[in-house]
């Protein structure tokens, strides 16, 4: 064996790493780490037949209503007072201010929720309203119900309300029980 | 400082870079492995709505999605420019929004039974459609007691 002598010639692997990084860059720039984030809601189960819907308070209730112009209403017990959006299409600190003072009442005020857990925000559109403005205003309301929960969880544990552990979050959302209820569109 | 130049005379050993190809394949079977490619094409356009007080949804295998948006300029041809509802590849209008219920039965079935209750529905809604085809679809999802949504949002920036 002439050539076990003189033995094969290695193949060059220099440009190995060139060609494997050829690759490594390709598929860096095809991956998107497509982070899906959103707002979560539940939905209410659809309503059975012949069960009367229990009556809810008109002090325990805070109605945002967001009509074909995208103007919002807001107020308690019924839509009265117009929430400010400017220019760029924001709306105004107020909504989630009285949302806050709404929620977090526990019955001092005659004419707000008797407590947390019986506040309910009913958030009614249109129609015609645009999506973008509803989840404008389900972030304001997230915003408002993430405040307090982070201020219950800074009053108890004297920590922000994500780091505290799964229990005590359980204890802080059961104070703070988000309910916003969706009514179905009106027409019109 | 004479004590690091002792072994001046001699040149320095190079550093091998043999194992540099096996560095640089393990990162690349690394994105390989986690890149994937989209099975939908989109059929309408959809730039969500931005907002700040995003969460990031888990499990992303229970998640189903529903597109709504108008269609791309490219579909419109036939699918006209009316907001339409995606679901997987076939696009429905308004109107057969009852469709949906077919869609979560099947995505269902494609599931374990015990992981149902932890499905979720991912709407991925146009910022510029009307409230009136979301409820409609929110309605429908109802109907077939798919209860746990999400509305997908891009978080904007100006987070305070």
């Amino acid at each position: 064996m002439a050539s076990k002598r003189r033995g094969l010639p290695e193949i060059n692997a220099g440009s190995m790493a060139d060609i494997a990084f050829l690759l490594l860059i390709f598929f860096l720039v095809t991956t998107t780490m497509d982070v899906d984030s959103g707002i979560s809601r539940k939905l209410p189960p659809m309503p059975e037949e012949n069960i009367e819907t229990p009556e809810i308070h008109k002090r325990n209730i805070y109605v945002v209503l967001i009509n074909k112009n995208n103007k919002v209403l807001a107020g308690i017990g019924s839509p009265t007072n117009t929430i400010e959006i400017d220019g760029n299409g924001l709306i105004s600190e107020t909504l989630k201010e009285e949302v806050k003072s709404f929620v977090s009442n526990n019955g001092k005020k005659d004419n707000s929720s008797e407590s947390p857990e019986k506040a309910v925000v009913s958030l009614q559109n249109q129609e015609g309203t645009s999506y973008n403005m509803y989840i404008q205003v389900q972030n304001e309301l997230t915003k408002a119900y993430n405040e307090l929960r982070n201020e219950k969880a800074n009053n108890d544990f004297g920590r922000d309300f994500d780091k505290l552990d799964a229990d005590e979050q359980k204890s802080v959302k059961k104070f703070y029980p988000m309910k916003v209820s969706e009514a179905e569109t009106k027409a019109n | 400082m004479s004590k690091f130049k002792k072994g001046g005379g001699k040149s320095m050993p190079a550093i091998s870079t043999a194992s540099l190809p096996d560095i640089v394949f393990m990162l690349l079977f690394f994105f390989m492995v986690t890149t994937v490619m989209r099975e939908t094409t989109l059929k309408v356009e959809v730039s969500p709505p931005e907002a700040t007080e995003v969460k990031k949804m888990e499990k992303k295998s229970l998640v189903s999605y529903i597109y709504i948006g108008s269609p791309t300029q490219t579909q419109q041809a036939t699918l006209g420019t009316k907001a339409r509802i995606q679901l997987n590849d076939v696009t429905f209008s308004r109107k057969e929004v009852g469709e949906i219920q077919h869609f979560i039965n099947a995505e269902r079935l494609s599931k374990d039974e015990d992981e149902i209750p932890y499905m979720t529905t991912s709407i991925k809604a146009d910022s510029d459609v009307t409230m009136g085809i979301v409820t409609d679809v929110k309605t429908e999802l109802r109907k077939v007691n798919a209860l746990k949504i999400n509305y997908s949002t891009k978080k904007s920036k100006d987070a305070n």
